[in-house]
């Protein structure tokens, strides 16, 4: 069996899939790769079936050795250290990928051809971080095993695609459940300033920050289920903006639903960015 | 019924009350509009999410609108294996913490606490908080109990506990404010098997006194 030996990890490298949808109803999220784009590339690249196990790493520092001849790409945030990025790329055994800090963006995505053959927990290979399904996060010095490679590789040295945006970034969100629960000041607060993204992020939610959103009723509303993209406002007025590993049920009301097309580019979000919501 | 939006990919249906929730979530889950991916009830609220390679919110908001709920306590004719209308019995050894302070709450003595909680069929009518954790009602328990005023860091694996009108049993341990009144030794929740949560919305589910639980 191929293996790849695991030399270090970063700050957090997760196995991730698309996820387990439909099982919601039973308190289980859906989790899987947050920036699903980039996911669903790197296992294309690779002519895996587009929901293969890849790995999302988080701000680099993953180190794989190969054990023996793999094709491995990566994708998402481009990390120093001169691996060839969005361009599938042979690592000869005994050789090592070694990942640093990205430019821009947050997650990079690793999928090897063939896929990382891990033991499905309830359909899924995804860490899910809320609830601690699935496979723990990678540690220094476990061997993954590589499956066996399903198709040909497709006919493509590099993917043209481009890096997630360093600097300020613009998302397109749309009216939530309860936007009736806030003012039309909270509203033109929330489509009308620059959101700071807050180290309090993961890959449950970003924790905005900027000026709190007023609300027009301190009611209490009953919990209700969402998905990714939500914005809810708890009491801080600050905006929690729901990722893949979102809790199946909130209780605080949900002002604005980003896209969810671009909810992919907000799980590139790091730290210190500024995004603006507009409609 | 209120439809509100919820993005690209789901709406949230708004009914009156937790019995209209149980009806709608029993006839869509009985027979889910095609291209649906998860139905969640809450306790106001039902949210239906799609894949959009599928179908359309549109088209969803359509199939719900022109859904027939079922009456809150009609089970499931056809098994369908969504949870709707499957009977559970969960032996419980009533001697949780809480017991005598919930009696005192309620006015009544611990063993009409157990007596009435053990006598009343109840339903699960949605889950959340935890996997496999669901929020079980009964129109046999008519009365709410309040949380406690300092939440427990840590309630172990199998308490069974009352809040408000509901009643539920922690599928593993964590923190938690309910009242527990007793416990139970049964595997509420199981990643290795399929459905993994013993209790899913729809469930009938009877208390049986057991003090060997």
């Amino acid at each position: 069996m191929r293996v790849l030996r695991v030399l270090a990890t970063g700050p957090l490298t997760t196995v991730q899939d698309l996820g387990r949808p439909g099982r919601a109803a039973t308190g289980i999220g859906r989790s899987g790769a947050c920036d699903r784009a980039s996911y669903r590339l790197a296992n294309r690249l690779v002519g895996n079936p587009e929901d293969a196990p890849a790995l999302e790493v988080t701000y680099g520092g993953l180190g794989l050795r190969a054990e023996s001849d793999v094709v491995l790409v990566t994708t998402g945030a481009r990390c120093s250290g001169g691996f060839p990025h969005n361009a599938p790329t042979v690592l000869r055994a005994g050789r090592s990928l070694e990942l640093g800090p990205p430019a821009s963006g947050l997650r990079t995505y690793v999928a090897v051809r063939g896929g990382f053959a891990v033991e499905p927990v309830l359909g899924s290979c995804s860490t899910d971080t809320l609830s601690g399904l699935g496979p723990a996060p990678l540690a220094s010095g476990a061997a993954l095993a590589v499956g066996t490679s399903p198709g040909p590789l497709p006919a493509i040295d590099v993917a043209p695609v481009p890096d997630p945006a360093p600097g300020d970034v613009t998302v397109q969100v749309l009216e939530g459940p309860r936007r009736d629960r806030f003012p039309d000041a909270a509203w033109a607060a929330l489509v009308g300033q620059a959101w700071t993204v807050t180290t309090h992020s993961d890959r449950v939610g970003i924790r905005l920050t900027g000026r709190p959103l007023a609300r027009s009723t301190e009611d209490e509303l009953p919990s209700e289920g969402m998905v990714r993209g939500a914005l809810q406002v708890p009491p801080s007025g600050l905006p929690v903006l729901f990722l893949a590993d979102h809790p199946v049920t909130g209780g605080y009301p949900v002002i604005a639903y980003v896209v969810d097309a671009d909810v992919d580019r907000c799980a590139q979000l790091r730290p210190g960015q500024r995004v603006s919501l507009r409609t | 019924m209120r439809i509100l939006p919820c993005g690209t990919t789901a709406i949230l249906v708004e009914v009156a009350d937790l019995e209209a929730v149980l009806g709608l979530y029993a006839a869509l889950a009985a027979s889910p509009p095609p291209g649906v991916l998860d139905i969640v009830p809450a306790a106001r609220t039902v949210l239906l999410v799609i894949d959009p390679g599928l179908t359309s919110l549109g088209e969803v908001e359509a199939a719900v609108r022109a859904t027939r709920p079922r009456r809150g306590a009609e089970p499931a004719s056809d098994g369908t294996g969504d949870g709707t209308g499957d009977r559970v019995d969960v032996p419980v050894a009533y001697d949780g913490e809480d017991l005598d302070d919930v009696a005192r709450l309620l006015g009544w003595d611990a063993a009409d606490v157990v007596r009435r909680h053990a006598d009343a069929e109840w339903t699960v009518a949605f889950s959340g908080f935890a996997p496999g954790f669901g929020y079980l009602v009964s129109p046999g328990w008519p009365v709410d109990v309040p949380r406690r005023s300092a939440p427990r860091t840590r309630v172990p694996s199998g308490a069974v506990g009352l809040a408000g009108q509901f009643s539920g049993v922690y599928p593993r341990e964590s923190p938690g404010g309910w009242q527990l009144i007793g416990r139970t030794a049964i595997t509420l929740f199981d990643p290795a098997r399929e459905p993994a949560a013993l209790l899913r919305p729809g469930t009938r589910v009877r208390f049986v006194p057991d003090g060997t639980a």
